[in-house]
């Protein structure tokens, strides 16, 4: 499991951190029930405060991503394929609000936004 | 429960009044302790001590009041000043000779796995030692007498990047253990930025704040404008002001500042400079 922490990203440490363990969870790379670092642990590898990583937790288990047992550690929790799915799209017609109003305004017109689209899509 | 609580904690000298000192470190956490020279540190770190006599206020270490403590108390704190106080003539062998007589909780293991691990030569005396080595030789002893509580003073400087690093990944070590806690006053914020939970800025004898990191660089940042820009903001988000020929710069609460506007990262080094240098009041 890689977590990498930029310091010149204008995004705060603890966000970096729960957005990267979010999308190794949905990728499948961890599993129901496995257990994550410590919190303790992943400060003490990352170099940061044992208060980012606990504000990262807590906000993975508000979510609904992870699950903590006092004394035992965070596991990852049953996951809502359907939820982490709805969640994903309503970000996504978000974005495209944002894109639709943009190409209004540039006059760019719908072939050419998805001919853009599938070059970036096919791009990654 | 806190490791280390000072309330309204004041000491008057002639010259120097520390004064109304409030300082809480929750066990777990690291708290870092930055201000000029003369600002207070260790006087502070002396009355936690009880090395000197305060005129009023509180100290409590792990919960109890620090002049009433016992012998037990006292061993599970770590003690590293900016000298070290070992005789001279010794090497770290006899050293821990000493030590376990004095310390009932004294790991000699322990001791030995960080001696070794701070490549301290059993065959040289402390006189012979380099002001890097007797710093680490301190932390060795502070640590093998396994503490909860670790004050430090001024434990990095002196110390090559190499060695710090080293020293920064021992009290990472020593942190892993929820019941453990650390205060460290040093001028090397760079350290401080790496591995504190809590940055506490002593300015003349008072505190000026005591935040989490986190707060600290989400709180504040350095605004670069021009002097018309900076008219137009409200003064009461601006905290300290830098002027040149060719702009402003100003450490403001970035949070409140609305409008498009350059705002840097601001570090702890340059908070303190801010503060101190450029206030305005």
């Amino acid at each position: 499991m890689n977590i990498i922490i930029s310091n010149s990203s204008g995004q705060p440490i603890y966000e970096q951190i729960s957005s990267q363990i979010k999308a190794i969870i949905i990728a499948d790379e961890l599993h129901e029930g496995d257990a994550l670092p410590s919190m303790r642990l992943l400060a003490k590898e990352l170099r940061i405060s044992v208060i980012t990583t606990k504000r990262a937790y807590e906000e993975l288990e508000r979510e609904g991503f992870i699950f903590s047992i006092t004394g035992k550690g965070s596991f990852v929790a049953s996951k809502n394929k359907e939820f982490v799915r709805e969640a994903q799209l309503r970000d996504i017609e978000e974005y495209m609000q944002k894109i639709t109003t943009a190409a209004k305004i540039g006059s760019i017109d719908l072939p050419e936004l998805l001919e853009i689209l599938r070059i970036i899509y096919e791009g990654e | 429960m806190n490791a280390l609580k000072l309330e309204n904690v004041t000491k008057k000298y002639d010259s120097f009044t520390l004064d109304n000192i409030n300082i809480e470190l929750p066990q777990g956490c690291i708290m870092g302790f930055v201000g000029e020279n003369g600002a207070g540190k260790s006087t502070t770190i002396k009355l936690i001590l009880d090395l000197i006599r305060r005129d009023g206020g509180n100290i409590e270490i792990l919960g109890q009041d620090n002049i009433k403590v016992g012998k037990e108390i006292r061993e599970d704190i770590g003690v590293v000043l900016d000298e070290a106080c070992f005789h001279e003539n010794l090497n770290h062998v006899q050293i821990a000779k000493v030590m376990k007589n004095i310390y009932k909780t004294w790991d000699d293991k322990n001791f030995e796995s960080l001696v070794s691990k701070f490549s301290l030569d059993p065959k040289k005396t402390v006189k012979e030692y380099s002001r890097g080595m007797k710093m680490k030789l301190s932390i060795a002893v502070a640590l093998a007498h396994s503490p909860k509580l670790l004050i430090l003073d001024e434990a990095t400087s002196g110390l090559d990047p190499i060695a710090r690093d080293e020293i920064l990944d021992v009290f990472f070590d020593f942190i892993q253990d929820e019941q453990h806690s650390i205060f460290m006053s040093s001028h090397i914020t760079s350290d401080l930025e790496k591995i504190c939970d809590y940055i506490t800025f002593i300015h003349k004898g008072k505190i000026v704040f005591c935040h989490t990191k986190d707060e600290l660089s989400e709180t504040y940042g350095i605004l670069k404008c021009s002097q018309e820009e900076l008219d137009r903001i409200d003064k009461s988000l601006i905290k300290g002001i830098r002027k040149n020929n060719f702009g402003i710069e100003a450490l403001v609460l970035r949070d409140a500042l609305k409008g498009n506007f350059i705002i840097d990262n601001a570090s702890i080094e340059e908070i303190m400079l801010f503060f101190v240098k450029e206030n305005v009041k």
